[in-house]
């Protein structure tokens, strides 16, 4: 609180990003956010920025109505704010300079975040997922991959978690060794196992070959995994980097596998770029859908100068030659890229996900995200900007594992049991640092910082508003004929991600929505089947039959056609129960007119839009603001959500 | 020439036939007068595919052996065929000859451009009568349906013979205290003799949407009281009305040495002319063409796709087109004036700025009647040359004469409305798909022709079925509904950021897998939907449940008692 020097300044104006309206409230900074409320309107706006959310605060140089503060997000929203006095300017700005950076993990959000749960809950919270019972759903440890202890007290690899699966033939000194070639000790591991062929999904590091150095560990370690699929002769090696990086690396001793040293592997260049060609892509994206009255024309050659949507497609790319060869080749396959943290972590991930329906799921996903993220070390803290900012590790690696899931969740609308939102939220915590999973780059890491005991896990909070991220169409019985999904990788369905780059710039989002509209008629069904069951168990209680409610029931004209008559229209003939049932659900159903208003009334958001907001030029700000209707409100307040 | 004279061979067997995503099949394959009918050799369920010869755009035949010996054992050929809705389907014909004679067939008869050979003067399908009424609504029943015209509005019938307007339809809605002489010298002044006509007349304050052509004011800056007159009579008034003129000011003033022009400032004082430049007729043709072509190449890179995307400017004329409509919507509904909207001849952009603005204002002409009534107004009775326009899609190699796939674009745009407003029309993406085939090659005559004028020479109100009354027949497919439709009052004003609009891929993607897992969430929408009405009921007025309630209520009254007792 010390640095907060102005609590408060009023008449401050919020400038609309893409057209030249703007709203007057007040700005409020807090020891954890910077709110601002718009004064006077009935439905007045709140805006609440989380200090973590926040990338750069920039003065601008003074105008007549004030000085103007911009401030950017990385959860890719931003704010324009004109403060009238240049002193109370200066003074958030300032505050906000301190507050946005953090010298110690113990000032961040989750460290004072409470949720108004007990310790239990929170345990609780923390137990949800189980990444040992995972491995279990997998099928490992079986007669051929093991448990290891090697790894218990963080000695072979720190940045590595406790437990690691290795296959049987891989004994400790192998193992040793073979870290001892790997690039920050991050030796070849089981992540994923199909258990249909048997075949491993592995992952490690560079190895530190150079122009020749060779290890018979790291052989023998690549000879295990091999041996442990007899489905198939060879072990594929994917060396997620460009080749001219990896060849590059082998100035500094690093490198790749070379294909002689090592026996029946199969060695292939996937050519996903680094960090920093990602961090750029990412910047150029943001320019040019951050333009004001931008043309198609500049918008599509933008698109294609910043390279976003190409990288997007290397990555699926890999995912889908990983899928491939371990289920329809049946073949092993071990991931790396340089330290095997980033590019690694989004070909398993994604792999994994196109392979196994469970990782299409709520639960499934947020497991897949703990297991091949959070546990094996993607480096959270340092990618997402958390705290002692290295601008030259910040990169939207996260992100882009994120986009590749949306993009998937494009091209099969029934395959995910969450929606769009779903991602977006997970995005918006990864950045907030209010919740304790994604906080520092490893495990150890963790542990150190007692995050279990001193804050509160996302995933109970997601699971607890589940409703919000469920998508209507999700079908199982699609999960059952779709094993493995086989995405198209022609270029036209690799589309730009509005919902996630432009979550809060709201006119340009579709004005009404489907998933909502879909998603509260499906919630009203599952609640009106089950008022059905309890009106028919709450009868029977009373031995009431329902016949004899029959004949009140007044003929009425309904605007669908009614039941067929099974006896006239000579219908197959239903058992007498089953007419019973549906007789009940149709006198039942008529509740809905009476009681159950929210799926159209209540819930609704309003329809149109306003014309100023869309760009359409010349005319705009020569007119007042007449009784526009309201823009749809985010879907499920994704604007607050931090709060 | 008898069509059938065309026909050298009209019966092929094993015929092997390749579709995208579907196995190859084997069968028979016939060339009629206006079909391809190829049918699998099965006996029981056999699987026909029929094939409208109108509806190919492009065939392309590779022949081996071609200087070979003619029936040599094995040779054979391969004839690709091109559709305008753009399906491309290919075809192995066992035997040079005839796969030669089954190409030259289709080329001759999928040209035809005599419009009473076309197949729609033959099909007689046993479910409609020709003696129902063709059109969904004349400009007299408009009209009539439209109170809020009565006062200051009349029909005019002055181009009951097409003289004085050839491309317009008999009767159409002029300021009532015009009357028709003015009307003629109008005309006159217009190219092509399309004088402002009234479009759409707004339902919340009563201001209008006109239409017309360039007036031809030509290098000497001629002009024309009547038409001023007329152009005064609309705004009735009023201080102010504005013009949109779908060309950018050079091109307008440009006009002018080829005898067109535009309204200027000082003979039509009360209005305030506003420029927009929209691509037309070739251009628009060949971004078609381009796009088509970078759709159907799966092979791009990313960065590719989008730079031949961009190049293909389609995009760039959806967010164009969109735009002005939004503009005036934005004159009419915010600014609450008037507009007069052209461009040169009036029969394109024109009518795709003013159909797309009333879809955003009008409630009513979001239902699907209401759609397919706007269309017939705005497009077939305004004398849109489809004909013309749609001889030829994207495949065509024949020269290009006055190609422009403006409906299709309109298509496009209203496609781009639904997905930013989802609930607010009736009608859905399927409706959309069935009238851009339509619109090609079609069995119904509503698109034949290019004018009123045209359409009754050749009597196909007399000889033809009408797509639109076929359309809303009382068992109106339940594909055409949006289930989620639920009526709105308000304008619907589309955001026309570049990241708001997005490519068809429901038209352009078509005939890919992608379309088939679209399909099928789609109808997962259909079955929550339905059985939310099926458990909610669809109206609220019934109390049934509770009556029910009540017994229920009485009996545990009953059951409290006797415990008590």
């Amino acid at each position: 609180m010390e640095h907060i020097r102005t609590p408060k300044v009023e008449q401050v104006k919020l400038l609309d990003r893409f057209s030249n309206k703007s709203v007057i409230g007040t700005l409020h900074l807090t020891a954890t956010h910077l709110i601002f409320v718009e004064s006077n309107s009935t439905s007045a706006q709140e805006i609440w920025i989380l200090h973590h959310h926040i990338a750069s605060v920039e003065k601008l140089s003074l105008t007549t109505s004030g000085c103007p503060l911009l401030i950017q997000c990385r959860n890719f929203r931003l704010v324009h704010f004109v403060i009238p006095r240049e002193r109370d300017c200066h003074d958030i700005y300032s505050s906000l300079l301190r507050l946005l950076r953090p010298v110690s993990y113990d000032e961040l959000y989750a460290f004072s975040y409470n949720p108004k749960q007990n310790d239990q809950q929170r345990e609780e919270g923390w137990q949800l997922i189980d990444l040992a019972a995972e491995f279990e759903r997998m099928g490992v440890p079986c007669d051929q991959w093991q448990l290891t202890d090697v790894n218990r007290e963080y000695k072979v690899c720190e940045t590595y978690p406790r437990d690691l699966y290795v296959p049987i033939t891989a004994s400790k000194p192998i193992i040793v060794g073979s870290s001892r070639f790997r690039s920050k000790g991050r030796f070849p591991v089981l992540t994923y196992f199909y258990q249909e062929k048997k075949a491993a999904v592995c992952r490690c590091s560079q190895p530190l070959s150079g122009f020749s150095a060779r290890c018979l560990e790291d052989e023998h370690m690549l000879q295990a995994i091999s041996k442990a699929n007899h489905n198939s002769r060879y072990v594929y090696v994917m060396d997620t980097r460009p080749k001219l990086n990896a060849l590059a690396n082998r100035a500094a001793g690093k490198g790749y596998e070379n294909e002689d040293n090592y026996s029946n592997i199969r060695f292939q260049f996937v050519g996903i770029e680094n960090i920093h060609v990602m961090r750029g892509s990412l910047q150029k994206l943001l320019e040019v859908v951050g333009t004001r009255s931008l043309s198609m024309t500049d918008y599509l050659v933008g698109l294609e100068n910043s390279g976003w949507l190409r990288h997007i497609k290397a990555i699926m790319d890999a995912a889908i030659f990983l899928a491939k060869a371990v289920t329809v080749e049946g073949a092993s396959v071990l991931v790396h890229c340089s330290d095997g943290w980033d590019r690694t972590a989004q070909v398993c991930a994604l792999g994994s996900l196109l392979m196994d329906p469970y990782y299409r799921t709520i639960k499934g996903f947020m497991v897949l995200i703990e297991k091949d993220w959070i546990s094996f070390g993607h480096k959270f803290a340092d990618r997402c900007d958390q705290l002692d900012p290295d601008p030259k590790e910040v990169s939207p690696i996260f992100t882009q594992f994120l986009e590749c899931v949306w993009q998937l969740t494009e091209q099969f609308p029934q395959a995910f049991e969450f929606s769009e939102w779903f991602l977006i939220q997970i995005h918006e915590h990864v950045h907030s640092c209010q919740f304790g999973n994604f906080l520092g780059n490893s495990q150890r890491q963790r542990e150190v910082l007692q995050l279990k005991e001193r804050t509160y896990s996302l995933w109970a909070h997601l699971l607890s508003e589940k409703q919000n991220y469920l998508n209507p169409v999700y079908s199982p019985s699609f999960a059952e004929s779709h094993p493995v999904l086989e995405p198209s990788t022609q270029a036209c369905h690799f589309k730009f991600w509005r919902n996630m780059y432009h979550q809060y710039d709201r006119s340009m989002h579709p004005r009404q929505s489907i998933l909502k509209q879909v998603l509260t008629f499906k919630e009203s069904n599952r609640e009106l089947e089950g008022t059905v069951q309890a009106l028919k168990t709450k009868l029977q209680k009373f031995g009431v039959s329902t016949s004899p409610l029959k004949p009140q029931t007044p003929p009425r004209e309904r605007s669908l056609p009614p039941r067929p008559q099974s006896l006239i229209l000579g219908a197959p003939l239903l058992s007498r129960k089953e007419v019973q049932q549906e007789e009940d659900e149709e006198v039942f159903g008529e509740e809905a007119r009476e009681d159950a208003p929210a799926s159209t009334d209540g819930e609704r958001t309003v329809e149109g839009s306003s014309a100023t907001e869309n760009g359409y030029g010349e005319l705009t700000g020569s007119f007042g603001s007449k009784n526009e209707p309201a823009v749809v409100t985010l879907e499920f307040g994704v604007a607050r959500m931090t709060c | 020439m008898e069509l059938s004279e065309h026909i050298k061979t009209a019966n092929v067997e094993d015929v092997t036939l390749r579709r995208p995503f579907h196995p190859a099949l084997r069968g028979t394959l016939c060339v009629t007068s206006h079909h391809l009918l190829f049918s699998d050799r099965k006996d029981e369920a056999s699987w026909q595919l029929l094939i409208l010869l109108k509806n190919i755009d492009a065939i392309e035949k590779s022949v081996e052996n071609l200087f070979g010996y003619p029936r040599a054992v094995g040779s054979s050929g391969t004839i690709t065929i091109k559709c305008k809705d753009l399906l491309v389907l290919q075809l192995e014909i066992p035997g040079m000859e005839e796969c030669l004679n089954i190409a030259s067939s289709i080329e001759a008869l999928s040209s035809l451009e005599s419009v009473t050979e076309m197949y729609p003067f033959f099909y007689r399908p046993s479910h409609l009568t020709l003696n129902g009424p063709w059109g969904l609504s004349s400009t007299e029943q408009y009209y009539k349906q439209t109170e809020r015209l009565w006062d200051r509005w009349r029909v005019s019938t002055v181009n009951s013979d097409y003289s004085v307007c050839p491309s317009y339809p008999s009767a159409v809605i002029v300021p009532r205290e015009v009357d028709d002489d003015k009307l003629i010298h109008s005309a006159r002044f217009r190219q092509g003799g399309r004088f402002p006509v009234l479009s759409y007349c707004h339902h919340r304050n009563g201001m209008v949407i006109m239409r017309s052509s360039q007036p031809l004011t030509g290098a000497n800056k001629k002009r024309c009281k009547e038409d001023e007159l007329l152009l005064q009579a609309v705004i009735d008034g009023s201080e102010l009305g504005y013009i949109i003129d779908l060309r950018s000011a050079q091109q307008a003033q440009q006009a002018r040495m080829t005898g067109g022009g535009f309204e200027s400032k000082s003979f039509y004082s009360h209005w305030k002319r506003i420029h927009r430049h929209h691509e037309r007729g070739k251009v628009v043709q060949e971004s078609l063409i381009k796009l088509v072509e970078a759709c159907s190449d799966p092979s791009h890179s990313v960065d590719r796709w989008l730079s031949k995307l961009e190049n293909s400017k389609w995009l760039s004329h959806v967010h164009s087109a969109l735009s002005t409509a939004g503009l005036v919507v934005e004159c009419v509904e915010r600014d609450g004036h008037s507009v007069l909207v052209h461009g040169s001849e009036g029969t394109d952009n024109t009518l795709l700025v003013s159909s797309l603005a009333q879809l955003i204002l009008d409630p009513a002409s979001r239902t699907v009647t209401g759609f397919l009534c706007l269309l017939e107004r705005e497009w077939i009775q305004a004398g849109h040359p489809f004909q013309q326009r749609c001889a030829h899609s994207a495949y065509s190699h024949a020269r290009l004469k006055q190609e422009c796939p403006i409906f299709l674009l309109l298509l496009d745009c209203v496609w781009q409305v639904w997905r930013q407003f989802p609930l607010a029309l009736e009608f859905s993406e399927a409706l959309l798909l069935r009238l851009a085939q339509e619109v090609y090659a079609s069995n119904y005559g509503t698109f034949l022709c290019n004018s009123e004028q045209e359409r009754c020479a050749a009597g196909v109100k007399e000889n033809t079925h009408c797509l639109f009354q076929s359309l809303l027949r009382p068992d109106i497919e339940e594909q055409y509904l949006n289930p989620l439709y639920e009526p709105t009052d308000l304008a619907i004003w589309p955001s026309v950021h570049p990241q708001s609009l997005q490519l068809w891929t429901g038209l352009f993607l078509r005939w890919t897998e992608y379309a088939q897992n679209m399909e099928e969430a789609r109808e997962e929408v259909w079955s929550i939907v339905k059985e939310h009405h099926e458990q909610a009921g669809p109206d609220r007025t019934n109390n049934t449940l509770s009556t029910h309630c009540d017994t229920l209520t009485s009996f545990e009254n009953l059951m409290d008692e006797l415990t008590i007792l």
